[in-house]
Parts: C-alpha cells; structure tokens; sequence
C-alpha cells in the first residue's frame, strides 16, 4: 500500500480501528468516546462500526474508568482507555500508580496487564484550566508503565499498535495541538521499536532532544539555526519511558552539545533526568552543560499567557545560542 | 483469640455506642423469632430502630427461618461449614503468634468474622472469581489458597505473589476499595463472554467511604455486570466506628444506585452462604449486582499494629463475643447431633496440624534472591530496569570479589 497522508487524529483513528479489527479482545473506553467519537472526534465512526460492546462510553469517572479496565485486562480483555484531557487524569491517578503499575510484579508474573492509556496532552490551545498539562514525568516516574508520545502520523499509527500489543501498561501521550498537522504514513512499513528515538534530523553542532509537540517546534529551530549557519541535529526521542539513552548518547557524542525541550515543567522533569544521566555517560564529549527549555515551576498559565510559558522557537535558540556559546 | 484481646480497663467512656450495640443485640434476638417482623423491615426504608438483617441461626444456636433466604443442608455440609471456620481461626491465631515472635512484619487478623468469610466464601462457584481486600483469609481458604500463600506479604518476602487464576482468587488488595473497581471490571468481561459465573467483591464498612467503591456501583448498575458486592461491616475502620462513615445503614446505599441491598448478620454463617449464594445466582442470571451487607464486628485488633484499647470498650467486644459464629454453629451441630465428640476432636488434631505446618512454612519461607527487585516490573522488559540490574549485579559481585 503507498504512503498516505493523514493527520494524526486520523492516524489514531486508523490504528484504532485496525487494533479492533485485528483482535476481538480490544475494547476502546472513555467518556464521549462512543456516538460522539470523543470530544477530539478521535474515536469517529468506531463506534457505528464496532457497536457499544466494543466502544464503550463510560460513566464520567476516571478512576472508574481505568479500574474497571484493569478487571476487563485481568479477564483477558485489552482495553484502550482514553481520558479525554491530561488535567483530568489524577482522579485515575492512584487506579494507574498503586494498581496497573504494580500489579504484574505483584503477582510475580502471572498476571498480565494490558491496558493503553490515551491522554490528549500540552497546550498551545487556547483552552481553559485543567486542559493544556503536560503530566508525563509523574507517570514515568512509576516504575511497571511505560510512556510514549508520538509527534506524527506514521508514529501515531504504528507507536498505538504497538502499545496495544505490548502486555505492559503503556500510557501513550497523544500531542492535542498537532492533532490536525499531517504528515505521510506508509501502512506496510515495517515500523521502529516502540521505545527507539529516531534521526528527525541530522546535524554535527549541537543536539536538540524533544518528544511529542515539540519535535516539530525543534525541527523549526533547528530550519532557524541553519541560515545562521548552524548544523542542529533532532532527537525525536518518542518514548519517556524508556528512555533511548543509547541514541542519545551516540548523538552527543558526535555533537557534544545537548538541548532537551518539552512542555512540561524543567524541574525533575525528563529533561533533567537525561540531563543526569548524558552528564554521566558523555562528560568527556560534552562541550556544554546540558540545557533543558520547558514549562516554569508554575501552575499552567491562562491560555492568553500559555506562548509565554511555553518553548517556542526563540526559548529553544536562545537555550542553542547559550549551549553554543560555552 | 488475639492477644489485642486481653482485657483492659476502659480508658474513656463510650456511652452512645453502647447503648446501641446493646440495642442492636435485642434486636437480632427479636428478629429471629419474628420472619414476618424481618420482611416488614427488609422491605421498608431505614426505621428509627435500624433494619432488621437476615437470620437463619441465632447466637443460641437455634435454627430460624426468613422468608426470603432459606437453606437446607445436610450433616455433612453443616460440619464442612464448622471445620471450614474453626481451621481459618486456628490459622489466624496462628498468624497473629507468628507476628508476635517476630516471624511476620504485620497480620490483619480476621477474628469473629469467619461466618461471612466461609459462608460467602462456600457460596461461590470455581468458575466465580474473588476479588479480596487483605483480611479474606477465610475466603482464600474455600478457594482453595493454600494458607501459607498468604503470608509471603505479611513476612515480607513478596506482594502476593500467588497465582490470581489458579483459584479465581485475586491478590489481597491493600489500598482501601480499589478492587471492588477491578471487580466489576472483570464482570463487565464476564458479560461480554456470555459466560454464566459471578464475581464477588469484598470491602470493608471503611471503604464504603472511598470513591471507588461509589464508581464500582455506578459501573456496575449502569452495565448491569454480574458482580456482588459483599461489605463486611466490622463496626470499626482502625478506630473509626462506622458512624464516622455513614449516616444510612450501608445496605440502603444499593437502592441509590439502582441495586437491591440486603443486611445479613455476618455472624451467622448459614445466613452469610444463603444471601450470598441468592446474589450470586441472581448475577449469573443477568439480573446485575447487589450488595450484601455481612453485620459482623472484628474481635481483634485492625492489625498487629493496632491497639483497640485507645479506641474502643471491652464491653462492646463481649457484647459480640455472645454472637460468635463458631460457637453458635456448634451449639447446633450438638443439639441436632449433626455432630458427635469425635467429630470435634478430629477437628482439633486436625487443627492442631494445620498450625504447626503454617507455622513450620513461614519459619522455613526463604527470603527471595536480591535480584528479585529487578523481577516482573514488565512483562515486556525495559531498558532502565536491565540496566540498573547490571548496575547492581556488578556492585554486588564487587564485595565477592574483594572477598575473595
């Protein structure tokens, strides 16, 4: 099949639909996400086609919501919870934290959990309170899930499907404000391991490392940086946890320079732990301290302040032009 | 009996409960002659008197009949109901001496409530599945759990650790209602298979208080899935009374929902399996849950790291302690000759047995390889954990060889 080009709601769509097609086992569950196909239209037309034993519009309950999907995965079932905004997330915090974390290790073994979360996360939206977060350090925190994001519509697609299939808990950070950017996906691509980092683009200077959202602000810089005759390589990293400290690390080897961005706030965030741990593995290569440029140890701001706090292109040269400088 | 037991002097008075843990107590004897009084009561709403609970053995050991819920077991099974509660308390003293020589870190000790355990637990079909909370050591032993199964967590060697599907028999759960959750999820998976088994849920009258619990009903309602939910209210959530908790009756929570509720006097065992194998059939035959209120009290303290004596009046516990379950069973099993002496000092060799191969088991439970931190974080792997346990491995092996 040649390589379309869709969106990656409709990426996530697809792949959704083909999880369901592909294994009777899969369920979609959330709020909204039945007749009206989620209030990101994510789950359109899942819902008309596989019917409400498969899709399934939940009581509006987050901890409701993923514990009673913990029951279905330990019925064999494998459900794809979706949580329709990142700030709604913590009611399902401990369900996440205390059970679905932990609950293979417990049972040493012998049981299986898997369960997909989908979180529609980040700002850059305009929207109010609770809806523009960027949570993803507090679950990669946890040891016994894994956390993924991808930033386009072949990741979206092949990144879902592999989440599915995995009998981890995965939580898979879906970028809202790219929701609607498209970009090509080939469905009989043999896609990369679900954890790897991938070469969004090459450079020799300095690396940029970023997930999500902002690969496409990095890849920007990095176009930026270039007519000032600036060679950025960009680390689409892909998954939080784990982390592909490996890629990183050849990258900063090559480059000995290290910039790490995302939305959520810097502080104990995944920037600072690649920064602790590329400091650790490349301190002979490194030419700079590695930088992070995120979101400030705030409370996320009113959309009308929200490009402030958030990296934009300037926050992610400035943060290059200062590695560059040492 | 545990040694939180002990009597002590009462070190501030407590009025207000005992006068209705007093009113409480007539009125279980006045239900249990009058079957017409309970049904009155179980259809109505909340009397000023509180709600009469379903009876079919009486503290003095005499056989009553409900209009609803009846039974009729055999000898055999009368005795399999006896050897069931006397072998879980015996294990559970034991458990508790254990704890006190310092073999367990921590036991929560199940004393008085063993006519909910068993006769919920004897009402269960192999092909029904068990959500616990971590006081079920009576249900895990009708499932078949072998006991010193569930003593890894307590000693600390595992979380669990046993196999969930070998018996249908989750993990204890720790955190107060989270499973009632995961049980009505593993309903809602039931529906869906078409299959015609039940789940049961087990909580306490604390967690009814968690939000959990309030979801699990509302999911359950709203799927119709075919999970009972089965509260033992022990009167005491650590040193909390259940006023702290409520201000319904517990069982009348269902009727808001969307769900019938029933209370059962949890220390009647008969009663515990009729009400509790009604629910179950009831949700096998797609006709969703229910919850059962098991009205028990915990003899004991919450664990053995808990001291009753700061909270609670001795007076109250022997108010309870003339409604054990094990006693009033055995004054049955004698009055109808269901039972004969030799029957009872089987029982107690038997017993005797099964505490010293629980006891000989926890004293012989090895502790687990270093490496098991490292063990079963993913079913798929992940990078960190495989190199952290290089990590720890080769700081391990460092003190070998110096050693050497």
């Amino acid at each position: 099949m040649a390589a379309e080009k869709l969106s990656i709601s409709k990426a996530i769509n697809a792949s959704l639909r083909t999880a369901l097609e592909n294994d009777p086992k899969v369920l979609i569950m959330g709020e909204d996400v039945g007749k009206l196909g989620g209030v990101f239209r994510v789950t359109d037309g899942l819902y008309k086609d596989f019917g409400e034993d498969r899709v399934i519009d939940t009581p509006l309950a987050e901890s409701g919501i993923v514990g009673t999907a913990i029951g279905l995965a330990l019925r064999g079932y494998r459900p794809v919870v979706e949580i329709q905004f990142d700030g709604f997330v913590f009611p399902a915090y401990d369900q996440i934290v205390t059970q679905l974390a932990k609950m293979h290790a417990r049972a040493l073994g012998k049981i299986k959990l898997p369960v997909v979360v989908r979180i529609p996360y980040g700002g850059a939206i305009g929207a109010v309170e609770h809806h523009s977060e960027s949570p993803e350090a507090l679950f990669a925190h946890v040891a016994g899930l894994k956390c993924v994001s991808p930033s386009n519509a072949s990741d979206a697609y092949w990144m879902l499907q592999q989440a599915i299939q995995s009998d981890d808990p995965v939580i898979f950070f879906e970028p809202k404000r790219r929701y609607h950017d498209k970009s090509e996906l080939d469905r009989s691509a043999v896609p990369a391991a679900l954890h790897a980092a991938r070469t969004a683009r090459a450079g020799t200077d300095l690396t940029l490392a970023a997930y999500g959202p902002m690969v496409k602000t990095c890849l920007e810089a990095a176009a930026a940086a270039e007519e000032e005759g600036k060679s950025i390589e960009v680390l689409d990293l892909r998954s939080m946890s784990p982390i592909d400290f490996d890629a990183i690390q050849a990258s900063v080897e090559k480059t000995g320079r290290l910039v790490v961005v995302h939305e959520a706030p810097v502080f104990l965030g995944t920037g600072s732990e690649i920064a602790a741990r590329i400091t650790e593995r490349c301190f002979y290569h490194l030419e700079a301290p590695v930088l992070r440029v995120g979101g400030y140890h705030a409370p996320y701001p009113p959309s009308r302040l929200e490009d402030e706090y958030l990296p934009g292109l300037d926050r992610v040269l400035d943060a290059v032009d200062r590695a560059l400088a040492y | 009996m545990t040694a939180e037991s002990t009597a002590r002097t009462p070190r501030r008075s407590s009025k207000r409960t005992s006068a209705k843990k007093s009113a409480d107590s007539t009125k279980t004897a006045t239900a249990a002659k009058s079957a017409t009084a309970a049904k009155t009561a179980k259809t109505a709403a909340a009397r000023a008197d509180g709600p009469e609970l379903v009876q079919l053995l009486t503290p003095e050991g005499e056989r009553v009949e409900h209009p609803d819920y009846s039974i009729d077991l055999t000898p055999e099974e009368l005795r399999g109901l006896y050897r069931d509660m006397v072998l879980t308390r015996r294990f559970d003293a034991e458990a508790t001496t254990l704890q006190r020589q310092g073999e367990l870190g921590l036991w929560a000790s199940l004393l008085g409530q063993e006519a909910a355990q068993i006769g919920s637990g004897r009402a269960t079909n192999p092909d029904d599945y068990v959500f616990p909370t971590y006081r079920e050591h009576g249900v895990a032993w009708c499932r078949g759990v072998d006991p010193t199964n569930l003593l890894g967590m307590f000693r600390g060697v595992n979380h669990g650790g046993w196999d969930p599907n070998e018996n249908n028999f989750h993990l204890y759960t720790i955190v107060i209602g989270s499973q009632t959750l995961h049980a009505t999820g593993y309903a809602m998976g039931v529906a869906k298979d078409g299959a015609d088994s039940a789940v049961i849920a087990y909580f306490g009258d604390g967690a009814s208080s968690q939000g959990d619990v309030a979801e699990s009903f509302t999911f359950a309602a709203v799927y119709n899935a075919p999970v009972v939910f089965f509260c033992q209210n022990n009167q005491w959530a650590i040193s909390e009374p259940t006023e702290k908790q409520t201000r319904v009756p517990l069982y009348q929570r269902a009727q808001g929902f969307g769900f019938p509720g029933v209370r059962v006097d949890g220390n009647d065992v008969l009663a515990c399996l009729a009400v509790t194998k009604a629910a179950l059939e009831r949700a096998r035959t797609g006709q969703g849950p229910m919850l059962v209120e098991a009205f028990t009290y915990r003899m004991g303290a919450h664990t053995t790291s808990d001291d009753p004596t700061k909270y609670r009046r001795d007076e109250e516990r022997e108010l309870w302690e003339a409604k054990d379950p094990i006693q009033r069973l055995r004054t049955y099993l004698e009055k109808t000759g269901a039972a004969d002496d030799a029957f009872f000092t089987a029982l107690e060799t038997e017993s005797d047995a099964l505490a010293k191969r629980v006891r000989d088991a926890v004293r012989n439970m090895p502790n687990p390889d270093n490496m098991a931190i490292f063990e079963h974080i993913y079913a798929d792997g992940h990078g960190l954990v495989d190199e952290e346990r290089a990590q720890f491995a080769a700081y391990q092996a460092s003190f070998a060889e110096e050693g050497n």
